[in-house]
C-alpha cells in the first residue's frame, strides 16, 4: 500500500507550499547570491514534489515526465548561474548580491 | 459507516510521511538559516534525500533514482565545488541588517498564508479508489517522453547545449 491511498493530496499540497515559502524567505533573507541560487533549487524542488503527487494520485506519467524537464532547465540555470557567480567573484572579489548594482535604476 | 481498521503497513506508510514531512522542511529551514555556506549546502543535500523519499512513498521509484543522481549527486556538488573553489566560509559571509530580515520573515509568512489560504478552499483530487502503480516506472516514463513530449525533449537538449556553451565562454578568461 503506497502513500496514495493514505495521505490526502492536501497534505502534499501544504508540505509544497511550506518548502517553496522557505524558498522565497531564503532569496530574501540572505545576501550570498551561492545561497539565493540554493534556495531557488529549493523552490523548483518544491514545484516537482508538486507534480509527482498529481501526476501519482491522477495515475497520469505526464506530470513525472514534466519533473525531468524541469531537472534539465534547472541543472542548465545552475550551470551557466555558477559560472557568472565565478566570473563575478573574480572581478570583485566577493558574492554579495549588493555589489551587482550596476544595472540598478 | 464502514469499520476500517488501520493495518500495520498502513501505519508504518503514515509514519514515513510524517517523519519525511517533518524533516524536509527542518532541513529546509536549516538550509536559509545556517551561517556557513558549506553547511547550507550538505542540509540541501539532505533535504533533496527527504524528497526522493516522497517520491518513493508516491510511486515514483525512477523519478527518485534520478533526483538524488541529478540533484544530491550532480548540482549539488557543483555547489560544492564553486563554494570551495571561491573559499567562502562563516568569515566572508555578508549579512543583511536584522530590519531586512525582520521584514523577509514576515513578507515570507504573509505570502504562506495567502498560499495556505487560497489553496484551503480548492477542490483538489480525491483519493482514488484504485490507482496505477507503475506509472513511475521507466518503461511507462520513457513511452511518454519519446511520444508525447519529443519536440520538448528534444528542445531541452538544444537548452543543455547551450548551457553548456554559455558555461565555457563565461570561464573563459578573455574571448578573442
Amino acid at each position: 500500500m503506497s502513500a496514495i491511498q493514505i495521505i490526502p493530496i492536501n497534505y502534499y499540497l501544504l508540505l509544497s507550499t511550506i518548502l517553496f515559502v522557505i524558498g522565497v524567505l531564503g532569496v530574501l533573507y540572505r545576501r550570498n547570491a551561492i545561497i539565493i541560487f540554493m534556495s531557488i533549487e529549493l523552490m523548483l524542488n518544491a514545484i516537482n514534489l508538486l507534480l509527482v503527487a498529481f501526476s501519482s494520485y491522477l495515475s497520469d506519467s505526464k506530470g513525472q515526465v514534466f519533473v525531468f524537464f524541469i531537472m534539465a532547465v534547472a541543472a542548465a540555470e545552475v550551470a551557466v548561474g555558477l559560472a557568472i557567480l565565478t566570473v563575478v567573484n573574480n572581478n570583485s572579489k566577493s558574492t554579495d548580491i549588493n555589489i551587482l548594482n550596476k544595472l540598478k535604476w | 459507516m464502514r469499520f476500517h481498521s488501520i493495518n500495520f503497513e498502513d501505519m508504518i506508510t503514515q509514519c514515513l510521511f510524517w517523519l519525511l514531512t517533518f524533516l524536509a522542511i527542518a532541513f529546509a529551514i536549516m538550509v536559509v538559516t545556517t551561517k556557513n555556506p558549506v553547511h547550507s549546502v550538505l542540509y540541501l543535500v539532505l533535504t533533496f534525500f527527504t524528497i526522493a523519499g516522497h517520491y518513493v512513498l508516491l510511486n515514483a521509484q525512477f523519478l527518485a533514482a534520478v533526483h538524488i543522481i541529478v540533484y544530491a549527486g550532480a548540482i549539488m556538488v557543483l555547489f560544492l565545488y564553486v563554494i570551495m573553489l571561491l573559499n567562502l566560509n562563516k568569515e566572508t559571509e555578508p549579512h543583511k541588517g536584522v530590519w531586512i530580515k525582520a521584514s523577509a520573515t514576515v513578507a515570507s509568512g504573509l505570502l504562506l498564508v495567502v498560499l495556505v489560504g487560497s489553496l484551503k478552499s480548492v477542490a483538489t483530487v480525491k483519493t482514488p479508489v484504485s490507482f496505477d502503480s507503475s506509472i513511475g516506472l521507466i518503461g511507462n516514463l520513457g513511452k511518454t517522453l519519446f511520444s508525447d513530449f519529443l519536440l520538448p525533449f528534444e528542445v531541452s537538449s538544444i537548452l543543455l547545449l547551450s548551457a553548456m556553451v554559455g558555461a565555457v565562454m563565461l570561464g573563459k578568461k578573455s574571448i578573442k
